[in-house]
């Protein structure tokens, strides 16, 4: 009895498969929403907000950056893709000498998205953006400057 | 029943052609036969394997070929390009006449199995009065060729493949002959375009009601198995055995085995649509009375093909593979059995003329 009870198990069991791939077939057919598939460079891409494309520094609309060149970002790389170029300036209030940043320079090509000199930053002053275009004919122009010419210190970060 | 004196373009073209030209234009007749049956093979193997890779990539919420072409058409044209510019490369001490021999003996028997399948009224090269029978006999050689293939290349894996493939395609064959044999029952005759006018007031699938459902589905299952298509492709078994049979082949010699199994499945579905849903037959006559009758007939034979197609990619891309065991099971324990009942009920139906026919 159970001979005949498989069989028509097995039939079951096959139109119920054949009901759940049909129901992806006949609508993705019908409407193209369904489809999952981007055709990138001709539709726009969907990039996710936590996507790791590349490391920038945040400026605000006064060509302010929050970084402090304390360096911890430098020391936290594990493969030095990360170099900062900086100098002490004088400060005329206090009259003390602070570290100011000349050039925050970021080699795209070595850095492996780890994630730890956004972590290891006390101010926030680095943070991931999704840009995924990186791709380039020449190597060196893979190394960038991260702080915007003629940008400084936002005020009030180093308290 | 065994018509004669039907209509065949194939044959009034050669006849035609012998009375202006004697022995020559009959040559020539049979080559532009060939030609037109080559081109259709080549036409109908690219069509498929483009079909195949867009409903393939809808079953799975992808796009598919796109880009060659309006809808990627010119995609597997393409391909088949490529493969031809390929190398010829083969195993270090293959059996070379095997290893050679292979992929024409599986082309060959597909070619040929082609030749007596009716596209449409008189669209056929050879109205065999043994046609159906003719089919299952030549798709047997194209067993051959594959297994051929597995020894030839001297590789474990092809063999193992090859051998699978010899396994399972005698073992189908033998439910699908038992489907067959079943409709058989009900048409009286062998003979292609005899079962489809002995369908002109009912297809099969109506007139035999539950036995001819039954041989339906056996012959579905059977006919997708000796396709060596997916739950039933153990011969390739991507996963187990590199690609199976077919793994030292490469360039045209691949495109060969490849093109030979989508024809194939158009073969088996072809030979499903005349046994049971009257091939170029219209679905209660409703374009019997239009002119360009051939034209018509050779419309309703693709289209019912397509859906027919249809279905085997669908459990394609459902189910998944078989074990061999599971494999061996299926057949022997269940469609044999069943189909050896299927045929005495049939017989019991067709003695007692318990048909529905409208």
């Amino acid at each position: 009895m159970s001979y005949i009870g498989d069989v028509i198990g097995g039939i079951k069991t096959l139109l119920t498969g054949m009901k759940v791939t049909g129901g992806y077939f006949f609508p993705s057919i019908i409407n193209k929403k369904y489809i999952i598939t981007r055709q990138y460079p001709d539709e726009p891409a969907i990039v996710m907000d936590r996507f790791k494309g590349e490391v920038v520094m945040w400026h605000n609309e006064n060509n302010e950056h929050r970084c402090t060149g304390c360096q911890a970002c430098e020391i936290a790389c594990p493969n030095g893709s990360i170099e900062i170029i900086w100098d002490r300036v004088l400060n005329e209030e206090t009259g003390k000498k602070v570290k100011v940043i000349d050039q925050h320079i970021y080699h795209l090509g070595m850095c492996t998205m780890c994630n730890l000199c956004i972590q290891a930053c006390p101010t926030n002053a680095i943070m991931w953006s999704t840009n995924f275009h990186n791709s380039t004919y020449d190597r060196s122009q893979l190394t960038k400057v991260l702080n915007k010419p003629g940008s400084k210190l936002m005020a009030g970060v180093e308290e | 029943m065994i018509l004669t004196n039907t209509t065949n373009y194939f044959g009034d073209l050669v006849s035609f052609l012998a009375e202006k030209m004697g022995i020559g234009g009959q040559i020539l007749a049979y080559v532009i036969v060939a030609a037109v049956y080559l081109g259709f093979f080549a036409i109908a193997g690219l069509l498929l394997v483009y079909i195949e890779r867009r409903v393939a990539a809808f079953f799975q919420l992808r796009l598919g070929p796109n880009r060659v072409g309006p809808h990627g058409i010119f995609q597997t044209i393409a391909d088949a390009l490529k493969l031809l510019s390929k190398e010829i490369f083969g195993t270090n001490r293959k059996d070379n006449l095997l290893y050679t021999t292979a992929y024409y003996l599986v082309i060959i028997a597909a070619l040929v199995s082609l030749s007596v399948i009716p596209f449409s009224i008189g669209v056929q090269a050879y109205d065999l009065n043994i046609g159906v029978f003719f089919i299952s006999a030549v798709s047997s050689v194209g067993v051959l060729g594959i297994l051929f293939g597995g020894w030839g290349s001297n590789n474990k894996y092809s063999l193992i493949g090859g051998m699978r493939s010899g396994l399972q395609m005698i073992s189908y064959e033998l439910s699908s002959g038992l489907a067959i044999l079943t409709i058989i029952l009900l048409a009286g005759t062998l003979q292609m375009s005899g079962i489809i006018e002995a369908q002109r007031d009912t297809w099969f699938i109506l007139k035999g009601h539950i036995p001819a459902w039954i041989a339906f589905f056996i012959f579905v299952i059977a006919g997708t198995a000796e396709s060596n298509r997916t739950p039933f492709d153990l011969p390739e078994g991507e996963a187990e055995l590199g690609a199976g049979y077919h793994s030292e082949y490469s360039g045209m010699g691949f495109a060969y085995f490849f093109l030979a199994e989508f024809i194939n499945m158009f073969i088996i579905a072809a030979v499903g649509v005349t046994l049971f849903f009257g091939g170029w037959l219209a679905p209660f006559g409703i374009t019997d009375t239009l002119p360009w009758q051939p034209l018509w007939g050779a419309v309703w034979f693709f289209l019912k093909v397509a859906v027919f197609i249809f279905f085997m990619m669908w459990f394609r891309w459902t189910f998944p593979r078989l074990r061999i065991d599971q494999l061996l099971t299926l057949e022997w324990k269940y469609l044999l059995p069943i189909g050896l009942l299927n045929i005495v009920l049939m017989a019991v139906i067709v003695y007692y003329n318990v048909l529905i026919s409208f």
